[in-house]
């Protein structure tokens, strides 16, 4: 078995290799680079040598990546092209508000989702089933900025119980910056969830259907045991899988809640950084998403080979 | 002058399917029996006859999309069908448990075994789990399972087979129920293992006094284990009485029939005589010096070796009939044959002309000559294709018939396997078990080829379905001149139907030649333990046979395949210390074309068949000494 979990572990790595590569050939692919942008209209021939000299810029492309991913191995992610601040700075003020957001909606959306997926499995068709599963199909229909743009309206126009707008000053303390952040918090909670939902109830289902969750029945097992034990075992791969991808989600992919509720995380600065055609940043970002997106899948897997008894306790 | 009350009472039991689209559909209409305490009452019949239906109505338990319509279901003079839910629950595994056909199947594969025997009980508050522990351990020591002690520490995936279906009789009599549910609990076990588990039940059903409801297609298995016999055909009672009386004097056609698809004991002299009609000089498919197996390891040898050394020849017309335990390599053979998994070493030749090894590097003529026939029609057939493209595309794949041709063709083919023409455009899943089967057949018989590789074919059927395709395929290869290889643990199936037999034995031949030599002395141990082992259609023949050598020997060992010596050496009766362990066994040459593989010569073989079959019993021995004293002191 350990054998399994470090080939994965070795592939996740080259995975994170190979998309390293794509990421710097990628931004390289977009037109104008970083000395053209920071000199903008006072750009002349010999100014811009100058300043891709300075950078780097005038070196093969093969010599600059290997830089850059040498730097990036000791943590130094570059200077900012556009405002010629250290990459950690501007990275280091966001990363700490993004996964404190992602901590809390995790922590808040996991045992839910786990929980009403597993009553929606226990009871299939009947009246709650119905209600949660109509209900997060219906969430999964609805963008998350139309959820989010609901809940503003209702929870802080309307009845004013919350702050429209998530402004940390970096001095609160932890239920006061919950208190802040509930808007967004909620919204991602909402549209997380009913995806994990859905995905509890269908693993257990699926697992539900076999001959040895029959012969439970047949022994006199009681049914919340039969879901708990017998079946939710066997149901983890597919549930830990749906988890990973919905947290890699809440770090990368929630630019748009972040706009919404002006919260500055990583992903509005992966944006800035496009719009100023801030190359280095945008490297940087997009190495932290990728990477968290293979760690996270890379953890649903090893948890699925260890749940696994066949893969555990070899013949 | 009161009358013993009967553990479980079946009252005109009716159950019903209902669809949603559709008016309730009837499945078991009106059936009554009772099960005496001590008393073993087979339900007996062809799979939808209601038998697993019925069965389960004693726990108060349906299939999803059935329903109880009518009747009662009492167990120890309550109705399962009408108490409430928690009641129902606590009687199962409590008075009544459970048995089903894939032991396999029925445990959890992410659960201890221990766990799973004794939960019901715990739960039941019946006992503790300390108490429940050690009950657990009473029956794996009863069951004669190995490491009594750790075998519930383990995964099911860590156990055999045969010991996993004994692990699930351990599950259901650790709270000693009054009623034991039986369902088909050997029919997918090799003849060796069956005995050795129907051994077990018997043992355990007669000590720990309960009643059962033993359900299964296969008489000789009944004739074995039941006192009285239920004869079930489309959900309705045909005939019921002791044992004895169904299987000596059935009164319903509906009964003689089953009786009259049992297949009688291999014995020489039933194999068809051999045809020469269209035998030709070179066989049509010939495996010479093949080793083969999976994975890859050093030097272009496979990690896992299966067959070693193995030369088999098809002639033309012929049926080779190839048989041996599970893990014996059978399947891997007609594999290699078919260029699905490439040998190692060796050749395989297609009418004198060497084959490559893999099937990508075939040409298409080549593929067309040999073609292959699954095991699982279910699995083998698209599920999305109707039967006329099924058996369509092979015409139109290697001969290039297409448009009318094709279907005239299709229904040609159709016709040779008795499959009614209106079948062309239906889809498999709205065929039955033979019929798909049948499909299948035409399906390989489509391509003309020149081999069929057959793969269990019948094992999934039940007697007289699998009866029929038997038929099938003796008419087809009459007519067609098809070569069959035929691949079956059921030695009863190949001895009535092949012309020569291959038994294997962990991958390699150890016995071959004309049905008639081979079913006949001397036989190679292994053969003789197969042949033995088949259960006939006899009341005490469990009994006997466990008595003879071959059960002292051999029957409990599992497959093992080993790089040196004979591999039969931990099962053999007639092993040789420090022979048979350490060299490979000279092929002896019997008759023409028939060979064994053992360190014995053939004729010490032939003498030790003529020997006393039966070993005593310790008990037995002591009764014959005490006979002797008495003879000494007169």
């Amino acid at each position: 078995m350990w054998q399994m979990v470090l080939r994965r572990i070795l592939i996740g790595l080259v995975l994170i290799w190979v998309v390293s590569v794509f990421i710097f050939i990628l931004t390289q692919v977009l037109p104008g680079d970083a000395a053209q942008i920071r000199l903008g209209q006072q750009a002349t021939p010999e100014s811009l040598a100058a300043l891709r000299k300075e950078l780097g810029l005038d070196r093969s492309l093969p010599v600059q990546y290997f830089s850059w991913i040498g730097n990036l191995l000791i943590g130094n992610l570059g200077i900012s092209a556009a405002g010629g601040a250290t990459i950690e700075s501007l990275i280091g003020n966001r990363i700490g508000n993004t996964v404190f957001m992602t901590a809390i909606v995790t922590l808040i959306s996991v045992p839910l989702s786990v929980v009403l997926g597993l009553i929606a499995a226990m009871f299939p068709g009947r009246l709650i089933d119905r209600v949660i599963t109509s209900g997060t199909l219906g969430l999964i229909a609805v963008p998350d900025f139309f959820v989010a743009i609901f809940l503003i309206l209702f929870l802080a126009v309307q009845l004013g119980w919350v702050p429209a707008v998530s402004y940390l000053s970096g001095s609160e303390g932890f239920w006061k910056s919950v208190y802040v952040l509930a808007l967004p918090i909620g919204t991602l909670v909402i549209v997380v969830s009913a995806q994990m939902i859905r995905m509890t109830r269908a693993g257990i289902l699926n697992v539900m259907g076999s001959p040895y969750i029959e012969m439970a029945i047949l022994k006199g097992v009681p049914r919340k045991r039969i879901i708990l034990r017998h079946a939710l075992l066997n149901a983890i791969g597919p549930i830990v899988n749906v988890i990973a991808l919905n947290l890699a989600y809440l770090v990368s992919g929630v630019v748009v809640i972040e706009t919404i509720f002006a919260y500055p995380g990583l992903a509005k600065l992966m944006v800035d950084g496009v719009q100023t055609r801030d190359i280095p940043l945008v490297q940087a970002c997009g190495m932290i998403f990728c990477t968290t997106y293979v760690v996270l899948i890379l953890i649903a897997d090893i948890a699925s080979i260890v749940s696994n008894p066949r893969l555990r306790h070899p013949k | 002058m009161s009358k013993k009350q009967p553990i479980f009472e079946c009252r005109d039991l009716k159950i019903e399917a209902r669809p949603w689209d559709a008016p309730p559909i009837p499945i078991v209409k009106g059936v009554s029996f009772d099960v005496n305490p001590g008393e073993v009452v087979a339900l007996i019949g062809e799979s939808g006859s209601g038998k697993t239906t019925i069965s389960l109505a004693s726990l108060g338990y349906t299939k999803p999309g059935l329903h109880f319509s009518g009747g009662e279901a009492l167990l120890l003079g309550k109705d399962m069908i009408t108490i409430d839910a928690e009641e129902k629950r606590l009687r199962r595994g409590e008075h009544v448990a459970y048995l089903a056909q894939s032991a396999a199947a029925t445990f959890n594969p992410a659960l201890k075994i221990g766990e799973q025997v004794t939960e019901s009980a715990v739960l039941h508050g019946e006992m503790s789990q300390e108490a429940a522990n050690i009950r657990a351990e009473e029956l794996y020591n009863a069951l004669e399972l190995p490491d009594p002690d750790r075998i519930g520490g383990r995964y099911p995936h860590q156990v055999s087979g045969g010991q996993l279906q004994r692990l699930m009789a351990a599950m259901a009599l650790v709270e000693k129920p009054s009623l034991l549910v039986l369902d088909e609990p050997t029919t997918a076990l090799d003849v060796t293992t069956q005995i050795e588990v129907l051994k077990a039940f018997k043992k355990v059903i007669e000590e720990e006094g309960s009643a059962a409801i033993y359900v299964t297609h296969d008489l000789a298995v009944v004739a074995q284990i039941a006192d009285h016999i239920v004869v079930l055909y489309s959900g309705e009672v045909m005939e019921q009485g002791p044992v004895e009386e169904i299987i000596n004097r059935p009164k319903h056609a509906y009964t003689k029939r089953l009786m009259a698809a049992v297949r009688p004991s291999p014995e020489a002299g039933q194999g068809i005589a051999t045809s020469k009609e269209h035998m030709r000089d070179v066989p049509a498919l010939q495996v010479k010096n093949v080793s083969a197996g999976y994975g890859r390891g050093a030097n272009g040898q496979p990690a896992v070796k299966v067959l070693r050394d193995i030369n088999v020849s098809v002639e033309r017309g012929h049926v080779v009939g190839v048989i041996g335990e599970s893990g014996c390599g059978k399947s891997t053979l007609a594999r290699v044959m078919a260029g699905l998994l490439p040998a190692s070493e060796g050749e395989v030749l297609l009418d004198g002309n060497v084959l490559k090894p893999a099937l990508q590097d075939r040409a298409r003529d080549e593929l067309q000559l040999v073609q292959f026939v699954f095991q699982m029609a279910d699995t083998a057939l698209n599920p999305r294709q109707t039967i006329g493209d099924i058996i369509g595309r092979p015409l139109t794949f290697y001969q290039g018939i297409t448009g009318r041709e094709r279907r005239e063709k299709v229904l040609d083919i159709m016709r040779m396997v008795e499959l009614p023409p209106e079948f062309e455009g239906r889809q498999p899943a709205e065929l039955s078990g033979g019929q798909k089967q049948r499909v299948n057949l035409a399906r390989g018989l489509a391509a003309n080829p020149e081999v069929l590789l057959c793969d269990e074919v019948t094992s999934a059927l039940d007697t007289i379905v699998g009866a029929n395709v038997i038929k099938l395929l003796e008419r087809l290869r009459k007519e067609t001149g098809v070569s069959f290889v035929f691949i079956s643990h059921d030695l009863s199936t190949v001895s009535s139907f092949a012309d020569e037999i291959v038994v294997l034995y962990a991958g390699r031949v150890v016995e071959q030649g004309p049905v008639d030599e081979v079913l006949s002395p001397p036989f190679h141990p292994y053969t003789r333990l197969l042949i033995t082992s088949v259960p006939e259609m006899r009341v005490g023949w469990l009994e006997d046979t466990m008595e003879t050598r071959e059960a002292a020997a051999g029957i409990a060992g599992a497959v093992e395949i080993t790089e040196v010596g004979c591999p039969f050496f931990n099962r053999c009766p007639l092993k040789i210390d420090g022979v048979c362990d350490t060299q490979a066994p000279p092929i002896r040459q019997h008759a023409k074309g028939h060979q064994i593989a053992c360190h014995h010569d053939l004729d010490e073989i032939e003498e030790s068949e003529h020997q006393p079959q039966k070993v005593l019993t310790g008990y037995e021995r002591a009764l014959v000494d005490e006979e002797a004293a008495k003879v000494t002191k007169a």
